[in-house]
Formats: structure tokens, sequence, C-alpha cells
């Protein structure tokens, strides 16, 4: 029976653990060392965390004092894997040309990836810090511009981040 | 039976039962407390100033629950269950002495202790641990519910098989002291050694056997969430559920109390040494004997301290694990424990 391998209780343990109790004491001396450390819990409500520029919070457009620099290209639309973008585009008299005349995000499909982010040439949309979302139904999930566009300077760290990085 | 005897024990019933009642709801809270510790977690802080509340926020929801029976199930037998387990457990509190003789009624001391002199004490204690089983077993076959009568059928089996190593753990307390009476065993221990050290083989079984006992963590397998639910209280709610949740934290602080009485010197305030002339106090003088009161407390609460360090430690046993445990070790340990504290009594005399 040279093929068998085996591994049985007491081939494992010495005496000492085979009889449990030391090593029931030692289990107990790990629990109550760790009663005596910091707790890691934060009270939710009252305390809120402050992700850093890396986090990839809800997408929103970048708004600038003469308007969003959204050009309406529709990469975001087309690179997004959850279809979750929707963009029209309209003409305008400004430099740029183009602007959206609608752009909604369908943040009951948004995953979350950045990639609208990644493949932005404007660096119109980006990943915000802002975590906690919550709707009341499935037509309050689909967001606006009237929702998306957040002024340049509550984004400066992730566009900083962004340049640092990519 | 005089008026006075009467009214001493109304009163000191009312005392135990409020003190158990209080006890088991703040015991609910030191559990998850602890296990927050233990998990470095915070624990329940909503209800009152560092949560002191909680236990009647939580008794307050249970008693406003629906009471819902099966409709397969016996409701008669379905009722009967959680009483038989709260029933028993509050019984054995009349047994425990929690104190020395307080006061003098009529040429009568009375402690806080309904029965402290029953010539049986410590064997009356094991036949309502036993009577408990009765209340589990009928809570999971009564249900009509697979889970709740494997809980049941689980919980009797481990109960029989450990009450066995318990009883036989506790005789070498009772050769020792000679006496079953608990009063007479706490004298035996008081200014002297307590019988944790003239028996700490016996105090080790005993902790172990009051774990299964109490269905407790490591031995929690009558109600075992991954494989049967709830156990034996699968299909109870509302205050049903309350009163057998209770029962087992009065049991656990029932079993701390007896073994604080047993190996621990009971109401003895200082292992080795004479309280009386250590403390300067009179023997059985009211300071001392609300002292020794306060220490018996301490003790038993620091026992159940340790139940519960336990079962946050230490990771479920597998059922035949369990059944090697009980029968095949602790079984003969104690035997050997027995034959070993006879033979040197004997030559000892």
């Amino acid at each position: 029976m040279a093929n068998i391998t085996s591994n049985t209780e007491s081939q494992r343990l010495n005496f000492w653990e085979r009889i449990y109790l030391p090593e029931i004491a030692k289990g107990l001396g790990l629990t109550l060392r760790q009663m005596f450390k910091p707790t890691f819990t934060r009270q939710y409500p009252e305390e809120r965390w402050i992700p850093e520029g890396s986090y990839r919070g809800r997408p929103v457009l970048v708004l600038e004092e003469d308007g969003e620099r959204c050009v309406a290209c529709g990469l975001c639309s087309r690179v997004c894997p959850a279809l979750a973008i929707e963009v029209r585009a309209a003409e305008t008299q400004d430099d740029k040309e183009r602007y959206p005349e609608k752009f909604e995000i369908n943040m009951l499909r948004c995953i979350y990836c950045g990639f609208c982010e990644e493949v932005c040439p404007e660096e119109a949309i980006v990943m915000s810090k802002d975590y906690e979302l919550v709707f009341g139904s499935q037509e309050e999930g689909i967001f606006g511009k009237d929702k998306l566009l957040v002024p340049v300077a509550q984004l400066q760290e992730r566009l900083e981040f962004l340049r640092q990085w990519r | 039976m005089s008026l006075t005897n009467l009214i001493v024990i109304l009163v000191q019933a009312g005392i135990l039962v409020n003190m158990m009642l209080m006890a088991a709801a703040y015991m609910v809270l030191a559990e998850r407390k602890i296990a927050a510790w233990i998990q470095n977690r915070v624990g329940p802080n909503r209800v009152g100033p560092w949560g002191l509340f909680q236990s009647f926020a939580d008794v307050f929801k249970l008693y406003i629950k629906e009471d819902i029976v099966p409709a397969a199930a016996d409701y008669k037998f379905h009722a009967l269950a959680p009483v038989i387990a709260i029933g028993v457990a509050v019984t054995t509190y009349a047994i425990i002495p929690f104190s020395g003789p307080l006061i003098e009624l009529d040429g009568v001391k009375y402690g806080l202790a309904m029965a402290p002199n029953m010539n049986i004490g410590i064997l009356a204690v094991l036949a309502m641990t036993s009577v408990g089983v009765y209340g589990v077993a009928l809570a999971g076959w009564s249900s009509n519910n697979k889970y709740s009568l494997m809980g049941g059928l689980r919980s009797a089996a481990q109960m029989i098989s450990y009450e066995l190593s318990m009883g036989l753990a506790i005789i070498g307390v009772v050769l020792i002291a000679g006496s079953l009476n608990l009063i007479d065993i706490i004298q035996a221990q008081t200014d002297g050694m307590w019988f944790i050290f003239l028996q700490p083989v016996g105090f080790i079984l005993f902790l172990i056997t009051a774990l299964a006992e109490t269905n407790r963590a490591p031995f929690d397998l009558p109600e075992a969430e991954p494989e049967l639910v709830g156990g034996y209280h699968t299909e109870y709610s509302g205050m049903k559920f309350g009163l057998l949740y209770l029962a087992e934290y009065a049991n656990i602080l029932a079993s701390s109390a007896i073994m604080a009485t047993l190996f621990l010197g009971g109401w003895d305030i200082i292992p080795f040494l004479d309280d009386s002339t250590v403390l300067g106090l009179a023997p059985f003088s009211l300071p001392l004997v609300i002292l020794g009161h306060m220490a018996f407390l301490g003790k038993a609460f620091a026992l159940v301290f340790v139940f519960i360090w336990i079962r946050w430690s230490l990771p479920r046993f597998r059922y035949d694990q369990l059944m090697n445990l009980g029968w095949k070790v602790l079984l003969p340990i104690s035997l050997v424990n027995i034959i070993v504290t006879g033979l040197v009594i004997l030559f000892l005399q």
C-alpha cells in the first residue's frame, strides 16, 4: 500500500495538542487580548468616512463657470459595459461647438467601473466621492444633468489624482 | 411553619426571582458586549447610556410580537414547554445559598436562600437540571417540525450523557465535605482550602459538563444554526421564545452559582485565611455576611464571564465528537478522580 498517504490526527498532533486543554487556553488568551484592542467600528450616521481621491464613487459631470466640459462625443456611452449612459448631442455657439442636450446615467445599472472617466477626452466625466445613493423608486435612479453637474472645485482632488496616475 | 416563616419565604422568593430576571437581562447585554469586544466591535450602544437599557427594549419587543403556533403543533405541550423550562430554572435558585444568615426573626436566622439547609442539597440541584431536559425535548417534539425535533433530541441525548459526568465530578467534593448539604460544603471550605485547589480535575470536569448542560458553545449543538435553524425553539415566537431564552441564561447563572458554591468557597472572601480575623469583623456579623454575599455574586458573575468568553472563542463540536468526549473521556476521568480522591481520604484518616 505504498501509494496511500495518511494524515491522521495522531500523526499531526502531539500529546499536549491532543488533550485540547492547553490549546483551548491559548485560544482563550487570544480572544482576551482582542478584547482590549481598539474597535474598528465607525458610528456610521454620526461619523462618515471621507474617501481618498482614488475612490470611485458615483460618476458626475464637471461643471466650469461657463458650463459643462462635456462635448457630447458619446464615447462614455459607447464604452459603458452596463449600458447605463445615454447622451443626446446638440449644437452650440460656444468654442466647443457641441454640448449634451440630454445626459442621463441610470444609477441602477452603473457598476462604478470608471471606464467612462478613462475614455473621456475632455476630463468631463469623473468619479466623485459620493457613495450614499438612495432612491425611492426606479425612476429616481435615473440621474439627469440636474443631478450630474458638479462644480469643478469639489472635484479637484479626483482631477489631480487622474493627472498623476492615469 | 409559622406566619413569619411564610412571609420571609415569600419575600425571599420575590427577591430571588427578580434578581434572576434582572441578571438574565443584563447577561444578554453582557453577552453581546463581550462578543463585540472580542470581535473588535462596539456592541449595542443606542438604547440608554452605553446600551444599558437594550435588554428592556428587547423584552418589550418580545411582548408585543405575535405569538405564532404552527397549525400542526400540539398546542398544549407547545405552551407547556417554556413554562417547564423557566419553572425548573427558577426552582434551582431556591436551593442555592446566596448568603449567610442576615436577619434573625423569632429565633430563626434567615439569609438570602430559600431552602439552604436542605439535606439533599446538591442532589436536588442535579434532579432539577434533569427535569430541565423535559422542557427542551417537549419544545422540540410538540412543534412538529423536523429541525425542532432534531434539536430537542440532540439536547436530550447531550444532557443525559453529560449529567452522568457532572454527578460524578461532584462526588469528589461531596467525599471531602462529607455532606450533600450546600451550607456544609461551604463551611468545609471557609477559612481553609477552596475545593478548586483540592479538586482541580473535578472543577474542570464540572465546568465542561456545565457548558454542555446549559447548551452553551462549544456544545450548543441543539441550536446549531447551519444545520437546525434555531433548534428546539425554531417554532417559538413572542414571549414563549423569550421564556426559553431566559431559561437558558437563568441556567447559566445557576450553574455558575453552583460552581461558586462547590469549588470557589461560596461566600468565603479570602482563600486559605480566616475572613473574620483578616478583616477584623466578628464571625457571622452583618457586614461580614454582606461582604460574603458580594463575594459570592462576584464569583458567580466571573464564571458567567468565563461562559461567555468560551462561547466566543471556541468553534462548535461535531455530534460524534461530543458523544466521544462525554462517554470515552469525561466519564473515565471522573471515575478515576473519584477513586483517587477516595483513596487519599482513606489514607489520611
